[in-house]
Formats: C-alpha cells, structure tokens, sequence
C-alpha cells in the first residue's frame, strides 16, 4: 500500500526562507571561527608532524632482512617467502656454504636477495612464512626513490634496514 | 581631414593608465586571490586547512630561503595560473569549432568591461578614478553584463554533446530571468539618487550618507528613516538577483556538477577554462562593486575626505572600495559554502513569482515614501 | 565622434548585417545580428546618445537576442543550412533592392532640407539624456506611453491565456 509522507507544515518564517539562510550561515561562521582559533582537530601535518612516536608494534613497514647475535645471517635461502610472496615481490639467489666455514651445516644462504619495493603490497607473509625469523616487517614506511632502480632492496640494503634481532631460534648456533 | 589633431591623446592616455591599473594591478590578483580565499575559506568552514603549503619559490632565484608567510598557500594562484597555462590545450573532435574558440573569449571580456563604468576611487592626482564616467553607467552595466550571457550559451551550444547543452539552455532562461529582477530592485536606488550615472550615485550617498547607512553623514532624518526599510527590500533583492546573474551557488544550476558533469565548461581544457573560470570571478567583483556603489557608498567611508584633499586620502580611498569589495566577496564565498544547490523549477519560480514582484512593489513603496516626505 | 571611428563602426555593423542574410547557419546569423546591434549602438554613442545605445544593448542583443537564439538552438534547424541560392529568389530580390535604391537617390536628391547639415547641440555640456528622455515621455507624450503600456499588457494577457490552454 502506498503512503504518502505528509509535507511537513512551515511557519511563516520558514517559508520566508531567510531566517533559515542566516541560521545557517551562522553555523558555518561558528565552524570557520573554531578553526581560525584553533579549537577544531584536523589532521597530521604530515612531513612536519610525524606518528614515529605513536605507530604501534604491529605496524607493517618495509620487509627487511636481520642477522642474529652472531652477526650471521638468519635467511637460509628456502625461498618460502619467494613463493608466498603474492605480488611475486622477492627475487632469491641461493648460494652454497662451503664446508670450511662455521656454519656450514646450514648449507645455504642467499647469494642475492631482491625485494622490489614497487611491488611489495606489506601484507606481511613473507615474515609469517619464515621459519628462520629472518626476514622481518619493520616500521619504516617512506620507502622512496626516483627511478625503479632506487625502489629495489637488495641485499646490503635490506641488512641495513634490519639490523640484528637476537631471536628464538638457536639451532644453528655451534655451542649447542 | 585633421584625423590626428582630434584625438584626445591625454585622455586616451589617462584611461589607458586607468584601465592598466583597475584591470591588470586590481582586479586580476584580485581574482586569483578571490579563488585562493574561495578554497581557503571553504576549507575552514568543512574544518579542513586548504591549500597552505605553496609558498614563493625563492630559492629558484638564489635567495638563501623559500618565502612563505605565515597563513602559508598565498603562492597558490600563482602556481594554479601557471599550471593553466602550461596544461595541454585540447579541443574535442566533435566541437563546432570557431565558436568553440569564441566562447571563452565572450565570456571573460564583458566582465571585464562592466568594471569600466565603475567609480572605484574619488580622484587622485585630479583625475576621477572611473575609466568612463558616464551619465547612465547603471544601465550600461547591465546591458555589458547581459550580453556576458553569449559565452556561456555558445560554450554550450558549439561543444556538441548533452551536458554543456543543458547547462547552456538553464542559464540562457536563468540570466534572462534574472536581469529583470536585478534591473527593477536597482529602481529605488536611482529614485532615491535622482541619476542613472555611477559617480552621481555614489557622490549623493558622500553627501547624503550611504544608502543601506544613513547616518554616515553625522545627521538622520525622517526619510532616511522610513527609506531604510525599501533600501533594505532592494539591497536583499539586488543581492539575490546578483548570485543568479554570476552563476554562483545556491544558483549555479549552469555548472551543477552533480547533474551536468561540469555544465557549460564540460569539454574545455586549460587556458580555455581558465577563462570562464575569471569570467565568472571578475562578473562576481564587478558585481560585488556594483552593490558597494549603490547601496554601501562606494569609496567612502565617514570622517575621510575624497581624494581633492591631497593623493593620500585618494589612495585611502581606492583601498576602501577594494576592501568593500574584497568583504563582499568574502560573503559571497561563505554563502556558496553554506547554502545547498536550488532546483530548477525553484530557481524560476523564486525568479518570477517572488523576487520580480516583490521588486516592483518595492519601487511604489519608495516613491510613496519620497512623494510624501518631501 | 571621430570620422575613423564612424566609418569603421558603419562598415562593421554592414559587414555582420551582411553575414545575417549570408550565413546559411542560423546560429552564426544570430550572433552576427547580435555584433551588428552592437555596432549600431557604438553609433549611437557617437552621437552621444548614450541611452539609447545601452537600451539598444540590453534589450536588443541581451535580451531578444539571447531568446532568439534559445529558441534556435532548441529547434536544431539542419534544412536551413542545406538549402542552396536560388537564382530567381536571388534575381527577384537584387531587383527590389536596387529599384529601392534608385527610389531613395531621385528622392534624396530633390528633398531640400536633407542637404543642409546638422545644426550644432548648444554648448559642449553633455546631456543628461535619461532625465530627458523620461520627462519627454512622462509629460509631452504621456497618452501615447499609456496606450503602448496598455497594448503590451493586453498582449500579455493574451499570449498567458494562449499558453494556458496549450497545457490543457
């Protein structure tokens, strides 16, 4: 059944229309008012004000690299996260470790390691994947550059991100 | 024939000095200044800040620190007018093209036009401050500004597709209807001044007081009194009429982008747009003057004599027009911000139905009022 | 007015009064109607009768004009430009037209007052021709004004009541 909305019945005053254009008006001056002294919150003044401070532990920056207390390198060169990765972001080389070295029961470990940050979409898999804690989503997000070249981590820049984390694992540590 | 010993080479010469001056020193940046203050202001109003970062980029000059002062943003229209300027200028295939090209032409000069009948400072250095002082400088105004009417027709007509042809036809029937009700609520002021020339009007309201203010002269009488109430009647039809006339919101059925895309100016681009957009800000100050000079005084102000008394007080006088103006222009940015778009079926009824008669009852108010008061 | 100024305005408002009939678009005959209106009243300043040249302005090219044209564009006419010249029509009319001319020259030549000059306006004072135009209309002519007002509003009346039984 239809039904109509009945028109609501105007006062003279509001059919005259301009007590209602200067209340309006009114509203509009209280507005620009509270902002001109300052009182209305608008948003971050972004390169001048930042949110370092605030960004919470979860935060999910730019994907890097750690090593871990021995200044060894963590990745293992499993390339899980070169297939998890969604946008195919992760470029790994693997490379061998030879039998001299200390670790050489770990036998691999990546001779390149490319992250396209043009590609990178920060979900975060490849950190979830990692069963070395290798490769880490860390809180720095003004990741920039001027040619595609600058927008591709490579390893030593990844490093550079990371830094060390002294983490769980220690099956690789020599002493145990 | 003597054909050189007749022109008038100082009076060409003083009017050239004049026009240079009104247009490309006042009312240029003014406009440029009026759109920074238009998205400034709005900006307040929806609690946001606006453009406030494009300062002057001094160091491109070699200076040690770019300059910018402290609301921040007052580079804006430089880089807007730039950024017109340098934008690829496209022209659809489809468009009738002389008259494509025409458009934006008509549509920017009569603006600029109408500013030249109006009296923006007393005198300085002797000479008026009007480029043409003529005795029926209202009328003129309103005919320049009727025929600005063209471009935005044209714009519609030559792009050739439905969005700019609406808006074409709406402010065809809008302007039209507009006009009689700004020409007839402008009737009482012209009764009231006894003279259709600009100078005229505004030189009875120094003598007389302002016309929405009378007692700006130090001294009120009956009439004045009961003259208020007609004046106040026509400032507010005068005012209303004006913001149909210029397209602006609550009127800009014309552009109204929720509807026609972007009206009339759908298929320009660039240097081509920029020109209806000054259009449409220069017609907005000629109007914003033509409303200081009938009905708030044009340069005076209490207290400050004209411009015989020495070039300072003229200059006072030139920055008090303009600083009406500029205030104006101020409540024509807050209104748009304020009030939403009328319907089209609104804006002609409110046109024809309320405002054109309520202007005609208005004139036999006041000349009942100045036939009995006298 | 300067002689350069006149003849360049004549030639002007001839030019687009030409365009008029010539142009077979009637959109780009309106507006050359519109630019020789225009012209027309520049002539009128000349002779410094500035009202009349506003009132040519905004009634003529600000107000009909612009109805003309609404009207033109509303009804998109597309025969009117197919429409070639026809050598008769155009035989037809270049003879009314030059017998017209023939008229005007053997009757200018012998009418007497036309070959004296204007008599020079009393002082350089320009007038204030609004103020007399209205106290001529309000105080000579008051009867005829009224009548006109009367007809306009008749015709009014009319074309209300015409439209109103259109709707239903």
């Amino acid at each position: 059944m239809a039904y109509t909305v009945p028109r609501p019945k105007l006062t003279f005053a509001e059919k005259l229309y301009l007590p209602n254009i200067v209340a309006g008006l009114a509203i509009t001056f209280k507005h620009l008012k509270r902002m001109l002294k300052g009182e209305t919150k608008v948003v971050m003044q972004y390169p001048e004000e930042k949110w370092d401070k605030s960004m919470p532990e979860h935060y999910r920056g730019a994907p890097t690299l750690v090593t871990d207390q021995h200044g060894r390198e963590r990745c293992v060169a499993c390339q899980l996260c070169e297939f998890i990765c969604p946008p195919r972001a992760i470029k790994i080389t693997p490379g061998h470790i030879p039998a001299e070295n200390a670790f050489a029961k770990v036998e691999k470990y990546p001779a390149a390691f490319d992250i396209d940050m043009i590609r990178c979409i920060y979900c975060g898999m490849c950190e979830e994947v990692c069963p070395e804690q290798a490769i880490f989503l860390r809180k720095d997000y003004a990741i920039t550059g001027t040619s595609r070249e600058q927008m591709l981590h490579n390893k030593e820049k990844l490093y550079e991100l990371g830094g060390v984390f002294d983490g769980l694992i220690h099956k690789w540590n020599p002493e145990k | 024939m003597d054909f050189f010993g007749s022109i008038p080479w100082l009076l060409i010469f003083t009017s050239l000095a004049k026009t240079i001056f009104l247009v490309f020193l006042v009312v240029l940046p003014m406009v440029s200044y009026t759109v920074y203050a238009e998205r400034r202001v709005s900006a307040l109003i929806q609690d946001r800040l606006g453009p406030n970062r494009t300062g002057f980029p001094l160091t491109l000059l070699g200076f040690k620190k770019d300059f910018s002062p402290f609301l921040g943003g007052l580079g804006q229209p430089i880089a807007d007018a730039v950024k017109f300027l340098l934008k690829e200028d496209l022209t659809p295939g489809h468009v009738n093209k002389p008259y494509f090209w025409l458009a934006p032409a008509l549509a920017m000069m009569p603006a600029i036009v109408t500013l030249s009948a109006v009296p923006f400072g007393s005198e300085l250095f002797g000479y008026k401050m009007v480029v043409a002082d003529i005795n029926v400088g209202l009328l003129f105004m309103f005919a320049i500004s009727s025929v600005s009417v063209y471009g935005i027709v044209l714009a519609g007509w030559s792009s050739n597709s439905k969005y700019p042809f609406l808006g074409g036809i709406r402010s065809t029937s809008q302007m039209i209807s507009y006009e009689l009700c700004m020409g007839l609520s402008a009737v009482p002021v012209l009764l009231v001044t006894g003279s259709t020339g600009l100078s005229k009007i505004v030189n009875y309201q120094v003598e007389h007081g302002w016309l929405l203010a009378p007692f700006t002269d130090g001294g009120l009488q009956l009439r004045e009194v009961l003259l208020i109430i007609p004046i106040f009647i026509a400032f507010i039809t005068f005012t209303i009429s004006m913001f149909a006339e210029t397209n602006r919101l609550p009127f800009d059925l014309p552009e109204s982008e929720t509807e026609l895309v972007a009206g009339y100016h759908t298929e320009y681009s660039s240097m081509k747009f920029a020109l209806f957009f000054l259009g449409e800000y220069t017609a907005m100050i000629a109007g914003s003057a033509l409303v200081v000079v009938l009905f708030l005084g044009g340069w005076h102000v209490p207290f400050i004599p004209d411009g015989s008394h020495g070039a300072i007080f003229g200059l006072i006088n030139i920055a008090t027009f303009f600083g009406k103006v500029a205030l104006l222009l101020i409540c024509f940015i807050w209104v748009r911000w304020t009030l939403p778009r009328f319907r089209y079926d609104q804006l002609m009824k409110l046109g024809w139905l309320y405002l054109f008669e309520i202007a005609l009852v208005n004139i036999f108010i006041t000349a009942g009022i100045l036939a009995y008061t006298k | 007015m300067s002689p350069v100024l006149f003849w360049l305005f004549t030639l002007l408002m001839l030019g687009f009064a030409t365009s008029v009939v010539v142009n077979r678009n009637p959109v780009a005959s309106a507006l050359s109607l519109v630019g020789a209106f225009l012209a027309l009243a520049a002539l009128f300043v000349g002779l410094d009768a500035y009202f009349i040249a506003v009132i040519q302005v905004l009634v003529y090219a600000g107000a009909v004009m612009v109805l003309f044209l609404f009207i033109i564009m509303l009804l998109d006419l597309k025969a009117e430009q197919r429409r070639r010249f026809n050598i008769v029509t155009l035989l037809g009319g270049s003879i009314v037209a030059a017998g017209f001319i023939a008229e005007l020259t053997a009757l200018l030549s012998k009418f007497q007052l036309g070959k004296r000059g204007f008599p020079t306006l009393p002082g350089a004072k320009p007038v204030d021709d609004v103020y007399q135009v209205g106290m001529t209309l309000f105080t000579t002519h008051n009867l005829p004004l009224q009548v006109t007002g009367v007809l306009i509003l008749v015709a009014t009346i009319g074309v209300i009541i015409l439209s109103r039984r259109e709707l239903k």
